[in-house]
Order: C-alpha cells, then sequence, then structure tokens
C-alpha cells in the first residue's frame, strides 16, 4: 500500500478503481439520494469532507489505537464528524437536509468509509490518507452527479430545480411530452449504474471478469 | 423461374455480402433477409443425420403470430366498435375494424422499426445472424397497449425493453424476462397516465391522431373504464355484468386482449402444433380459476370465476405470454408449478392491489423471475428420488 504512488491514491478511484461502481460500496444511497441533483451533490461533498477528515484522524492514531477495538474508534471519529456535518447542514441549508433526511446520518454506515479507514487509513500516513479520502470521496460524488444528472432530468424534467424541458415542449395533448416516472424510482438509478458499470468495464478490460 | 433467380443471387448478390465483399458489414441483414424469404441453401450431407423437416425458430415464430391473429382482428374490430359506442353511432363492422386497423398500423410500424433497428445494429455490429425473436414481440407490444398510447412511448418503452431486457442478457434466446412485457411494464411504471385510468382505453377522435372530430360529441354518460378498473374502484356488479361480452371481446382494453373467444382459437393452434406448452396453459387458467373462487367464497361481489378468467389480459397472457418457452419453465413438472403460480398471482395481484387493476402483466413477470428457482428445485428433487433409489 505504501508504495502505491500518491497521484493513483487521489485520482483512482475517480474512475478506474471508484468506490460505487468498481468496489460496488454506498450502492444504498446511491439509489436514495439521487433523485433531485442538489441533494446527491449535497450528499457527495458531504460524504467527502467526512472521509477525509476520518482518514486523516485514524491515519494520526494508527500507531495507538488497540487492534481489537479499532472498529470502536472508527465508530466514534466517523459518529462525530457526521453529527458535526449534519448539524452545519441543518444551519445553512435546512431545505436540502430535510430532503437528505436519514441519509446523512447514515453517512456513518456507508460501506465506503469503513472500507476506506479499515484497507488504508489504519495503514498509511496523514497525507496519503488524506488523498485516499478526497478521491474515493469525490469518485462516489461524480457517480452520484451523474446519476442524479439523469434521473432528474428525464424524470422530472429539471435540473437543480430550474425547468428545463417543459419550456421547450407542448406537454398536453395526446402525443404530448410526459415525464419518465421510472427515473424517479430507485429502480432507474440501479439501472444508470448498471450503465455506468457496463461503460467503464468496456472501456478499461482490466476490470472485466475473467 | 426461382431458378435463375436464386442462381442470380447466389452469384452476384451473396459475394458483395461475404467477407471481403463490399457490404460485407450489412451481412447480418442481408442474411435475416434472405433466410427470411428464401429456403435455406444448406442442405444435409449424404451421410450422418438426415433432418426431415426443420422446425427453426423462424418456423416457429411463424405459428405464433398466425396464432395472434383472431385476437388481433377481433381486436382491431373491438378498438372502432368502442369508438362508436363512445360516439353513440354505427357505422358497420367493417367501418370500425377499419379505424381499428388505422390506429394500430403506426403502433406496429414504430414498434417493429425501433426493435428491429436495434437488433440489426447489434447483430451487424457483432456480424451475428439478427435473430427471430423480435418478429413475435414486435407483433405483441402494439397488441398489448392501450390504443391511445402515443407512438413515442412506444418507440422509448421497446428501445429500453429490447436493451435492458434482451441484448445485455445475449439476445434472442437468452432473456430472463418476456421483452412484451417488459415493455408494457416500463410504459406502466414511466408513464402511468398513459396506460390505466379510463380516457386510455377507447379512442373517441379520429383513428391516427386522435384529433377531435368535427360535429362528434362524447354520449352522455359514456365511460372508457375497463371492467378491471370498476373491479379496483368497487363499482363492479358481478351480477349484472354480461360475461358473454366479455368472452366475445366488446369490451374496453388494451387492443388485442378483449376477446377471449379469439384468444382460445389461437391457443388451439398453438397446442395442435405443439408450440405453446399445453400443461402451461391449463395450469395458469386453473391457478386463476381456484384462486377466483376462493376470493367469490369469501366476496359476493368479486367478479365471477368466468369473468375472472374472461377479463383484462388474463386470457392473453395465460395463451401467449406464460408459455414463452425462453422466458418459463423447461421441466414437465415445473410447468405446472410455474403456470399455477402465474394464475393464482395474476388474480391476487388484481384483487387486492388497487394501484394494479391488471395483474396478468406482473404475475408472467414474477413466474418469469422464478421459473429458474422451480426447475433447479423440480430437478434436485428428481436427482435426490433417484439417489434414494440407488441405496434402496
Amino acid at each position: 500500500m505504501a508504495a502505491e504512488k500518491k497521484p493513483g491514491v487521489f485520482t483512482g478511484p475517480l474512475w478506474t478503481n471508484n468506490p460505487v461502481v468498481v468496489q460496488v460500496l454506498g450502492i444504498c444511497s446511491a439509489l436514495a439520494v439521487t433523485t433531485q441533483m442538489k441533494p446527491a451533490l449535497v450528499m457527495g461533498i458531504s460524504l467527502t469532507c467526512v472521509l477525509a477528515f476520518a482518514n486523516v484522524i485514524i491515519s494520526l492514531l494508527r500507531n495507538t489505537i488497540p487492534n481489537r477495538i479499532r472498529i470502536i474508534v472508527q465508530l466514534v471519529v466517523v459518529a462525530a464528524l457526521v453529527i458535526l456535518v449534519n448539524q452545519i447542514l441543518k444551519a445553512y441549508a435546512f431545505e436540502v437536509s430535510k430532503q437528505l433526511s436519514v441519509y446523512v446520518g447514515l453517512i456513518i454506515t456507508n460501506c465506503i468509509l469503513m472500507g476506506r479507514l479499515e484497507a488504508f487509513a489504519l495503514g498509511n500516513k496523514p497525507w496519503p490518507a488524506l488523498l485516499d479520502g478526497l478521491g474515493n470521496g469525490l469518485g462516489y460524488a461524480i457517480i452520484l452527479f451523474v446519476v442524479a444528472t439523469f434521473r432528474e432530468f428525464f424524470g422530472s424534467g429539471t435540473l437543480f430545480g430550474i425547468d428545463v424541458i417543459a419550456r421547450f415542449v407542448n406537454e398536453s395533448g395526446y402525443d404530448g411530452y410526459q415525464n419518465c416516472g421510472i427515473f424517479v424510482m430507485p429502480t432507474s438509478a440501479l439501472i444508470l449504474l448498471g450503465c455506468i458499470i457496463w461503460y467503464l468495464r468496456s472501456k478499461n478490460p482490466e476490470l472485466q471478469d475473467k | 423461374m426461382s431458378n435463375k433467380l436464386n442462381n442470380f443471387i447466389n452469384e452476384k448478390i451473396d459475394p458483395l455480402f461475404q467477407k471481403g465483399g463490399k457490404y460485407e458489414k450489412l451481412w447480418s441483414i442481408y442474411d435475416s433477409f434472405h433466410t427470411f424469404l428464401f429456403v435455406p441453401r444448406e442442405t444435409a450431407g449424404r451421410k450422418g443425420v438426415q433432418v426431415h423437416d426443420s422446425v427453426d425458430s423462424k418456423r416457429v415464430i411463424i405459428m405464433v403470430i398466425i396464432a395472434l391473429m383472431p385476437a388481433l382482428l377481433v381486436g382491431l374490430w373491438n378498438v372502432g366498435y368502442q369508438h362508436d359506442l363512445a360516439l353513440g353511432i354505427n357505422d358497420g363492422w367493417f367501418m370500425q375494424f377499419l379505424y381499428g386497423l388505422v390506429a394500430f398500423l403506426p403502433k406496429v410500424v414504430v414498434s417493429y422499426v425501433v426493435g428491429l433497428g436495434i437488433e440489426m445494429a447489434v447483430a451487424a455490429y457483432k456480424r451475428e445472424e439478427v435473430a427471430e425473436g423480435f418478429l413475435a414481440t414486435g407483433l405483441l407490444i402494439p397488441m398489448i397497449v392501450p390504443v391511445n398510447t402515443p407512438l413515442w412511448m412506444i418507440a422509448v418503452a421497446t428501445a429500453f425493453s429490447v436493451v435492458f431486457a434482451k441484448e445485455i442478457f445475449g439476445g434472442t434466446g437468452m432473456n430472463v424476462f418476456n421483452p412484451a412485457l417488459i415493455t408494457r411494464a416500463f410504459l406502466f411504471f414511466a408513464y402511468p397516465k398513459a396506460m390505466s385510468g379510463d380516457a386510455v382505453f377507447v379512442r373517441t377522435g379520429s383513428a391516427l391522431c386522435n384529433t377531435p372530430i368535427e360535429g362528434t360529441s362524447v354520449v352522455d354518460g359514456f365511460s372508457g373504464a375497463t371492467p378491471l378498473a370498476a373491479v379496483a374502484d368497487g363499482s363492479f356488479d358481478a351480477a349484472s355484468y354480461s360475461t358473454l361480452d366479455a368472452f366475445l371481446g366488446c369490451i374496453p382494453g388494451s387492443i388485442a386482449e378483449t376477446s377471449t373467444l379469439a384468444i382460445l382459437l389461437g391457443a388451439c393452434l398453438l397446442l395442435l402444433t405443439k408450440v405453446a406448452s399445453w400443461r402451461i396453459m391449463l395450469s395458469v387458467f386453473a391457478g386463476g380459476a381456484v384462486m377466483s373462487a376462493i376470493i367469490g367464497a369469501f366476496d359476493a361481489s368479486a367478479p365471477t370465476v368466468a369473468q375472472q378468467l374472461c377479463l383484462g389480459g388474463f386470457a392473453f397472457a395465460a395463451v401467449f405470454m406464460a408459455t414463452d418457452p425462453v422466458t418459463g419453465c423447461r421441466t414437465n413438472t415445473g410447468k405446472f408449478i410455474y403456470g399455477a403460480f402465474i394464475g393464482v398471482m395474476a388474480i391476487i395481484i388484481r384483487m387486492f392491489n388497487t394501484g394494479y387493476p391488471e395483474g396478468a402483466m406482473m404475475a408472467v413477470l414474477l413466474g418469469n423471475a422464478v421459473a429458474p428457482l422451480i426447475d433447479y428445485y423440480v430437478v434436485d428433487a428428481n436427482i435426490n428420488k433417484r439417489a434414494k433409489r440407488v441405496k434402496a
């Protein structure tokens, strides 16, 4: 792990080692918060912050944490950070925080967090741990953002809440345009994630299962 | 004459599409038309297996299409008939049929162009033969949608279904779910307004575009709601409802699902030619009948057993959808279980979930999902039985 180059630590998770579409972690929230772009963006940023700070803190503590209680220590650190993020969101972005409802709190159970803390932060110095946290958080955020863009555009006809489709098409009459209801349902997020994985694997043969 | 044509094609046209030819990329499209129009060139050798009559999937699918014809013809007439009823006019059965035909044709064209277009593009890309599966699917899709479904929705749903229900699983013969039903399910969940309610099953405007016809108006008290919608909102009266109408097919509904009689004619052909499994067909009807009888015993206002089997898409699903050999069970015991499961589920969904007035589509898709599991346990049970016999 330590031999890994720093740029790889940061850029890898953005695409070819993406936590969502390659490691298939954090799928639950990727399905739940991607109906609209704004909550998806906020969720992506929140997770990136929590992951980066948690990675650094655990990395700093890594030599003092007794091995047998490391999960508890990780949980305490993450829980503190999540509560912090949740309070900030409630104070400065109340509407979005309401839309995200329990999912900010559920960052604590996000598999990406535990995965990165266990696999990386416990065995690396703070600087690579920070890059790793930022990279994985942003990799998650990118996928969320892409999925949310498609879902909001086709499902509600808006982008960031601004009406896009309704300005150009006639929604009345027999052949009138209608938004596609499937894109509002979590089903569509699963299909879109599948498409992203499909595209990613066709571009990177080394990711294909033998 | 035909020899000359054959020679011309074999000598002049064929090389153009073979490897190295001018239109090499279009080989799969050329091949699909060639095998569709001509007897295949391959003949059995002097030695080895002599095939007396090759029932290939093209032949099977043509049989299905012929079997669909009675239901389609009656359905087209019914579209015009319902239109006339809504407007309070009567211009004879032939004009009613023509009205239905004009309303139906654009849908078929859209479904075939989109579906075959994608299939041919994929086949050309992979340099494979174009599989025949879509010939039946492309006809089934417009037959199971309400008459007022906009064409662009059919196009979107067909594209979705061909790509996500069929091609990604490996194309014809590999799909887990019935592509025609996936198309309908997509429409149902993506555009619920266009797939249910009382305004979609009867066309009151012009045949082609549903624009209001001048000088006509919908008669007072007309409702385009299907009988099953009435069941869902509790206004259905089993005692006064004419089961004969439902059996013959003069009730509102998706285009070709209404006439149980015509569907049964198609079923006879499928069973005589052994294209469809009688085990599945029988057990779907049996499962549906048993479940309807159970519900009828507790709820006097529920439709009678005969009505349950004639209303909505139940008969159509039993004959043409559940019997799809690709998505159904393979083992004989499995086929009985699979069919009964679909029949029971269709009635349960129909009666207990008011959000879904018709359950046949969901039931068949659910059946498709569990079919491999049923087969697995049937085979497993057989292995165990024989293992015990060896020990004893």
